[in-house]
């Protein structure tokens, strides 16, 4: 694990492992949603009380679950910047950052789609936890507005590391909000210590989704971070050499 | 199950394929931008080299 890390602090390598690694996490990803998407809305019973609209769940928790996710790469990935100043840990937090706030979206779209019909309304100013969520998809837009602020590349990643640091505060709280206080949102149903209140034919499909949108987070983080570094590298010796 | 019911979606079709459809679109547009932009970063390195 070291020796691979390690390794992956050469632009180079990481440059070629990403090349390598994409299409592998992309079709495995792209797999398992097309089973958990078959499951979820075909072979799931419908929920006694809210009947099929309950299925908005498979897209609105993993969803829900990759925004924190990716925050934390993005503040793990900042906070590596910040102590040991590498290139591949900055490239990693900034091609994170617009996968953060895309599903955050998500996860707020599909909420309020999902509200819409249970609670009667698009949105509540008042809950804490879609206000947490609010604030979560502004610390992500936060994090590409400074990025694209500041000029120097490694001033930017050291500033964009900070904000990240400081925003991690707001994980425990949006995942705590509905314990902390009274909310529209329904309290957490499978990360309970106790046993999940869910059913087996439900809950297959829905750990399904969300391990395939984070093969999927990984492949799409990849393919940004190609990106990345030949574009910062490309006066280099190896990226010449690479494209001709 | 026919398909009729399926997509009917027990009334909520309208929240439920919305939902799904966003999704689909916001994840597939993340997956093709990069591998557009590195296509292009490619093409543009390559030409700044070769007029040298």
């Amino acid at each position: 694990m070291w020796k691979f890390i390690t390794y992956l602090q050469s632009a180079q390598n990481f440059y070629q492992f990403s090349g390598k690694a994409i299409p592998w996490l992309g079709w495995t990803a792209l797999i398992i949603i097309l089973f958990s998407l078959y499951g979820g809305l075909v072979t799931a019973p419908a929920d006694y009380q809210q009947g099929d609209a309950f299925r908005i769940i498979y897209v609105h928790v993993p969803a829900a679950w990759m925004s924190l996710f990716i925050y934390m790469v993005m503040a793990s990935a900042g906070f590596i910047t910040l102590i040991w100043r590498t290139y591949s840990s900055e490239v990693v937090a900034a091609a994170a950052a617009p996968l953060g706030a895309s599903f955050t979206f998500l996860a707020l779209v599909t909420g309020s789609l999902w509200g819409k019909p249970m609670w009667g309304t698009w949105w509540e100013w008042s809950d804490s936890r879609l206000m947490s969520e609010l604030i979560l998809l502004f610390l992500y837009l936060g994090f590409m507005a400074l990025q694209t602020a500041i000029e120097d590349r490694k001033t930017a990643a050291r500033a964009c590391a900070v904000l990240a640091l400081v925003g991690v505060v707001n994980i425990p709280i949006i995942h705590y909000s509905v314990e902390w206080w009274n909310t529209l949102h329904q309290g957490p149903t499978v990360t309970k210590f106790d046993k999940p209140s869910i059913h087996i034919d439900m809950l297959i499909p829905l750990l399904g989704m969300a391990i395939g949108f984070t093969l999927y987070f990984f492949s799409a983080l990849l393919a940004r971070v190609r990106c990345e570094i030949i574009s910062n590298k490309q006066h280099t010796d190896w990226v010449k050499r690479e494209l001709t | 199950m026919d398909m009729q019911t399926f997509l009917h979606m027990g009334g909520y079709a309208l929240y439920v394929w919305s939902s799904f459809g966003i999704a689909a679109v916001v994840l597939v547009l993340n997956f093709i931008s990069p591998i557009i932009r590195h296509r292009n970063l490619v093409k543009q390195i390559r030409k700044k080299h070769t007029r040298k």
